[in-house]
């Protein structure tokens, strides 16, 4: 019959219109709340939040109440704001040889201060152009250490090109939320980057912190 | 009384809706009717081979994912092969299944992405291309739960894989495999007995068995025209053989039958995965493979069978840790040879149709 396909195209319609199974959409970035869900995220049940907060609770009713919405991502997001841990980073160059782009810069000084300290280099200038990145996370693989991770965030966008560039300073203030892309030890851990909580330098290593013992035996009785 | 016509000639892009990137197409017309084609392109342009040249072997996989951006682990599979040929590197065996999950989840998702486009080139705006892009971003969260990149992947490594897939990815996998068909069902609801969709596809746009074999074209295109060619078959890659699998074949070669078989091939893509699922083996992920791969003096061509048609790669070491030369066969480049011969004779909005339907991605035509 003519216009059969039609109609069994509508009814496909139908059927992802109806069915719980099939509602995919979220809202981005802000959500609607209602009115219990607010009163429920104040720890309070509806009556006594009307009460305390009545504007807030007309707003609610009216639907202009908004939360932000964080969407959902892996563990592994290979994202912005990369993890860096000045204690495990001995300045050895490696990401910035491994980087396809060549946009990590790295200056080091090899009289400085740490140098009796197990050979490691006084870094002056570590400079990640992130404008140019492209977080294909080859420096991090790179890393023999584990001293580079990926970050977890993303829209960070800025005004200019120059704020794109991450320099020592920032890296050194940037939440230590590494990613677990290539990092199997923080992964079997069950770190979350979206959680709140942090990784040390001491936790993110692949393998266990020698004892006080294995030291001895390793380099004071060779 | 006949009316005397006066050929024009239209620019149909580089910007145009309806062109699947900066594509241009030179066209004159008769009237409505097409008489001429010149394709232009070159306008996305990055040199991707020259690039090649001066990058280690694990850095030119970074840049395969920019190829076809719509199946990047096509290209990152096709990639890693030809290194792995050429430097004598063995693969695990649960890498190779991992990989051929891969590749297949890439090869659903990229054949959603090409009807949802040629279905919105035909008029159907919207509604399935939605459909299409809501089953194909389930697949991209599988593939960040993987290597934490949804389009510009770089999973692979010439050797293997960049590390093993998580926990979680199993169940999820399963998940989306079991209702994966269901999807299908729905997109099939929609397109494929509608009555605008059958009037405007079928018998537009015929490409000949003979036309295709002698144009080169691969891929879905050539056997909608109902060539019994898969690389798959006629050239086992990775654990392809032990697999059982159907190729679907058009018999006409029109606009329609290249649907179809594109939505056939997703069926049997949910069944190599299934079995995947069943037969992958424990062990390592990556063998030793060194970051610097220095393969011996040589030359090697190795393809694989990508969503859009045979994708190869040459490359020729001269020892060093970079390749001498790189040379991309790509499969959407090398199936627009037959866009003359295929639109010649159509009307404009035919025109639309039948480029839709070749499903060319310009990141790979233009390389």
């Amino acid at each position: 019959m003519y216009g059969l396909g039609m109609v069994r195209g509508m009814g496909v319609t139908f059927k992802n219109l109806v069915l719980p199974s099939r509602q995919f959409a979220v809202q981005y970035p802000n959500r609607k709340i209602s009115l219990f869900e607010l009163a429920k995220e104040n720890d309070t049940d509806v009556v006594s939040f009307a009460i305390n907060n009545p504007v807030q609770a007309i707003k609610a009713l009216a639907g202009f109440v908004e939360v932000p919405v964080r969407l959902p991502q892996h563990s592994r997001f290979r994202g912005e704001e990369f993890t860096w841990y000045e204690q495990r980073c001995t300045g050895c160059a490696s990401c910035a040889k491994f980087c396809p782009l060549g946009i990590i810069k790295i200056v080091t000084d090899t009289s400085g201060k740490y140098e009796q300290d197990g050979g490691k280099y006084d870094i002056e200038v570590f400079d990640i152009d992130i404008g140019r990145c492209m977080f294909c996370g080859l420096c991090v693989q790179a890393c023999p250490y584990d001293a580079l991770h990926m970050g977890s965030g993303f829209e960070e966008g800025v005004y200019r090109r120059d704020d794109l560039v991450i320099d020592v300073e920032r890296l050194k203030a940037a939440p230590k939320k590494p990613s677990t892309w290539y990092r199997p030890q923080i992964e079997s851990q069950n770190f979350d980057p979206q959680s709140d909580d942090m990784r040390e330098y001491l936790d993110v290593g692949r393998h266990e912190r020698p004892s006080q013992d294995q030291q001895v035996d390793r380099w004071a009785k060779r | 009384m006949a009316i005397k016509t006066e050929p024009i000639t239209i620019n149909m892009g580089p910007q145009h809706p309806s062109t699947h990137g900066v594509f241009r197409l030179r066209v004159t017309f008769d009237g409505e009717v097409v008489v001429d084609v010149e394709p232009v392109f070159g306008y996305l342009h990055r040199g991707t081979e020259k690039l090649a040249e001066e990058r280690t072997y694990v850095q030119i996989v970074t840049l395969t994912d920019r190829l076809d951006y719509t199946a990047s682990m096509s290209n990152n599979l096709a990639y890693v092969r030809s290194v792995e040929k050429l430097g004598g590197i063995e693969v695990p065996e649960r890498a190779q299944y991992l990989r051929v999950i891969c590749a297949e989840l890439q090869r659903i998702a990229s054949h959603f992405v090409s009807i949802g486009f040629m279905l919105q080139e035909l008029g159907a705006f919207g509604t399935p291309l939605m459909y299409c892009f809501r089953e194909r971003e389930r697949i991209l969260d599988l593939f960040e739960m993987l290597c934490g990149a949804r389009i510009t992947l770089s999973y692979m490594r010439p050797g293997g894989l960049i590390q093993d897939a998580p926990e979680d990815f199993w169940p999820a996998l399963g998940i989306l495999m079991e209702s994966m068909p269901e999807y299908i069902d729905d997109l099939e609801g929609l397109v494929t007995s509608n009555e605008i969709v059958l009037a405007r596809t079928r018998d537009v746009g015929i490409i000949s068995p003979e036309l295709a074999v002698n144009g080169s074209v691969t891929g879905p295109m050539l056997r909608a025209s109902g060539v019994q060619w898969d690389l798959r078959k006629a050239n086992p890659y990775e654990v392809y053989d032990r697999l059982e699998f159907d190729v679907p074949i058009g018999y006409q070669g029109d606009t329609y039958d290249r649907y179809l078989v594109r939505v056939q091939e997703m069926r049997e893509s949910v069944r190599i995965i299934e079995q995947c699922i069943k037969q992958i083996p424990g062990g390592a992920i990556q063998s030793e493979a060194p970051f610097f791969v220095r393969p011996p003096v040589g030359d090697v061509y190795d393809a694989i069978e990508a969503p859009k048609g045979e994708l190869g790669f040459y490359l020729v070491s001269d020892g060093g840790i970079s390749p001498y030369r790189c040379k991309i066969r790509a499969p959407s480049f090398i199936n627009l040879t037959v866009l003359r011969d295929m639109l010649v004779g159509w009307k404009l909005a035919d025109l639309v149709v039948i480029f839709g339907s070749t499903d060319v991605v310009l990141g790979e035509v233009d390389r």
